[in-house]
């Protein structure tokens, strides 16, 4: 069983601007974990520092390893995967080329420079798992919005990635897609930490388990669905700060709810 | 610009194009060519070993290695010491003691007696030294105008140095006048056919080096850095490594490239390491198509003629001509003129009733894209 994504009063800072100020959550396997938060919340900022974009200070452990602090490539090697706001594959590479330097951190260098032979197991189960089979030989750059985001998700299966940090994966995507995805997502994390970054709380509200909400770099409130959507600072928030399409969608869902 | 297209030819197909081409280049040539157009085609095969260098790093790997006139110089002066050297026997060269003549061998010098330890410095040499600079550079991700302007820097900066150390290097008078080449007579017809050959057998290995690490995972992986460095960060790779592997395979293939000119052009300069010159080879890959396989070789074959023949014959018009082609190439052919038939191809398959009229150019279409 892996162990848990713990975070411990997280500071990013911008030459001066605090954007994350003292964040502390904690994600588990077996839930789907959901950041959210309006526009500049620090939500993606939180990402970035936890896979070592951005320079944080505090604490981000996995288990018993300490990931602030260490390059990159390094803490990917620990297990921690991520997607990004905006989809990013490699549009000149097929779906089974992508796949495969997904997979790559596996295999020993002197590998590199053999040729492929055919499909790994872990690459066809990732493909079954995200529905991507029958693209296999189609370059990156043609799949649609949805498809690039569910190769992104397939990229981080095959690297056998403990932590799957997600930057609002269903940015763009259609209903279907979105309860695919959803779906996707909990069959995924029943042995692996999933921690989803979302604006869509339609969607926030069928699939999460435990959801932190974020304002001004700061945890406005954490529990299940329901005890967010209740707590009166989230409704303040929501309700209060008119402007971003966001607040306003998120204004209407809370509404409804009432 | 748009991205360069790596999806080619089958590469089995490739394979048989690089069989074809060493048949042309190592059994025809020699027959049907007379001894000074084959010690031209020579010439052109030592930019040629070059270019498919290039093509490795800046085609497949986002490099733009505007520089490589430094590694061309480290094989082609080590090359030429030795040449120096074994011509001048036990003496000192001539240029040394054209003004004092009791000047002893500079201690660098040295070591270039032997023939293992300059073949050794024609292939270590490079490796070191864009080793060295590649970490420096990558760790620190320098990367786009500012790495092609460092490099470019790099080359003004030792073509310098060599034109001022007449002494020690013989300066803008360069080496030359080389009697031996390992022991054979370099004015014997049999041993210029010989070092032809060599030359051209190199630039074939080096095609099928290339040629491997293309449908290699390596080549993938250099492909996916080149187009999304961070991305291939977070997929637990080091680009900086990546990008390493390719920069130092390159340096070593114009270090190759650069010793062999040596005994084939029977003198070298720093005007064929500076800045012109590196752009010069850069011009012949991008005018062939950077990301191909036979593209960086068959431009710079191309611009080595054009730069011999009409160069001489014809200096401002070449000059015109060349940056003409140059803007036509990148205008209309993005990626260069090995891209045509492929174009070509496509363009006479869809017959003009069918093919639907693009609302906006293609160009644009794939930025809108990526
Ligand atoms: N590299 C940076 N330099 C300076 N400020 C930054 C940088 N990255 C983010 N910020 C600022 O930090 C704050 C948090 O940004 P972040 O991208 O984490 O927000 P977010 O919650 O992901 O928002 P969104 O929902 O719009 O994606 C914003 O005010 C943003 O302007
Ligand atoms: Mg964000």
């Amino acid at each position: 069983m892996t162990d848990a994504l713990v975070v411990t009063d997280l500071h990013v800072e911008f030459s001066g601007f605090v954007a994350v100020g003292g964040v502390s959550f904690d994600a588990h396997p077996g839930e789907v974990r959901f950041l959210i938060g309006p526009n500049g919340a620090g939500k993606t900022t939180c990402i970035d520092a936890i896979t070592g974009l951005t320079r944080g200070t505090g604490s981000a452990r996995l288990g018993d390893q300490e990931l602030l602090g260490r390059p990159v490539h390094k803490i990917v090697r620990l297990g921690v995967g991520r997607t990004f706001q905006t989809a990013s594959v490699f549009d000149e590479l097929t779906v089974l080329q992508n796949l495969d330097i997904a997979a790559g951190r596996h295999r020993r260098s002197a590998s590199l420079l053999r040729a492929r032979r055919g499909v790994g197991a872990s690459i066809e189960h990732a493909l079954a798992e995200t529905g991507l089979t029958g693209e296999l030989a189609t370059p990156a750059g043609i799949l649609s919005h949805g498809q690039k985001q569910w190769l992104e998700i397939a990229m981080l299966l095959v690297q056998d990635a403990r932590v799957l940090l997600l930057d609002e994966p269903v940015a763009g995507m259609s209903q279907d897609e979105r309860t695919a995805t959803g779906e996707l997502l909990q069959r995924i994390a029943a042995k692996r930490i999933v921690l989803v970054v979302e604006h869509d709380m339609d969607f926030m509200r069928r699939f999460a388990t435990r959801v932190t909400v974020l304002h001004q770099g700061q945890v406005l409130s954490q529990g299940t669905v329901a005890e967010v959507q209740a707590d009166p600072k989230v409704q303040e928030v929501y309700l209060g700060t008119a402007g971003a399409a966001t607040t306003a969608a998120m204004a209407v869902v809370l509404e409804r709810e009432d | 610009m748009t991205k360069p297209r790596t999806t080619g030819l089958k590469p089995w197909f490739s394979l048989g194009g690089i069989a074809v081409f060493a048949v042309l280049l190592l059994a025809i040539a020699p027959l049907v060519l007379t001894d000074h157009w084959l010690n031209n085609l020579g010439k052109y095969c030592c930019w040629a070993i070059a270019a498919v260098g290039i093509g490795l790093a800046w085609g497949r790997g986002g490099m733009l290695a505007m520089g490589q006139g430094v590694f061309f110089a480290l094989g082609a002066y080590a090359m030429a010491m030795h040449l120096t050297l074994e011509t001048a026997g036990d003496r000192v060269p001539g240029f040394m003691v054209l003004y004092d003549p009791l000047a002893p061998l500079p201690v660098f010098w040295e070591p270039f007696r032997s023939a293992g330890f300059t073949l050794l410095a024609i292939v270590l040499l490079p490796v070191v030294v864009a080793g060295a600079l590649g970490y420096a550079l990558f760790k620190r991700r320098v990367k786009g105008a500012y790495f092609a302007i460092l490099t470019q820097a790099l080359a003004v900066a030792l073509a310098t140095l060599i034109s001022s150390t007449i002494r020690e290097t013989g300066g803008d008078t360069g080496l030359s006048d080389f009697k031996y080449f390992f022991g054979f007579v370099l004015n014997d017809p049999a041993n210029r056919l010989m070092v032809y050959l060599i030359a051209a057998a190199l630039l074939i290995v080096c095609l099928l080096a290339v040629w491997q690490l293309y449908r290699s995972r390596f080549g993938e992986l250099l492909v996916a850095t080149r187009d999304a460095e961070e991305r291939v960060r977070f997929l637990g790779y080091d680009p900086a490594n990546v990008k390493l592997v390719a920069f130092v395979v390159s340096a070593l293939m114009a270090s190759i490239g650069g010793a062999m000119f040596v005994p084939i052009v029977g003198i070298i300069t720093p005007a064929e390491i500076g800045a012109a010159a590196s752009i010069l080879m850069i011009a012949g890959v991008a005018l062939g198509g950077r990301a191909s396989l036979f593209g960086p070789a068959l431009g710079a074959m191309a611009v080595g003629w054009g730069q011999s023949s009409l160069g001489s014959t014809w200096p401002d018009g070449w000059t015109y001509l060349l940056g003409l082609l140059f803007v036509v190439v990148i205008l209309f052919l993005p990626n260069g003129l090995s891209s045509l038939p492929a174009k070509l191809m496509r363009r006479a398959r869809r017959s003009p009733a069918e093919r639907p009229a693009p609302a906006i150019a293609p160009a644009q279409l794939e930025e809108v894209r990526s």
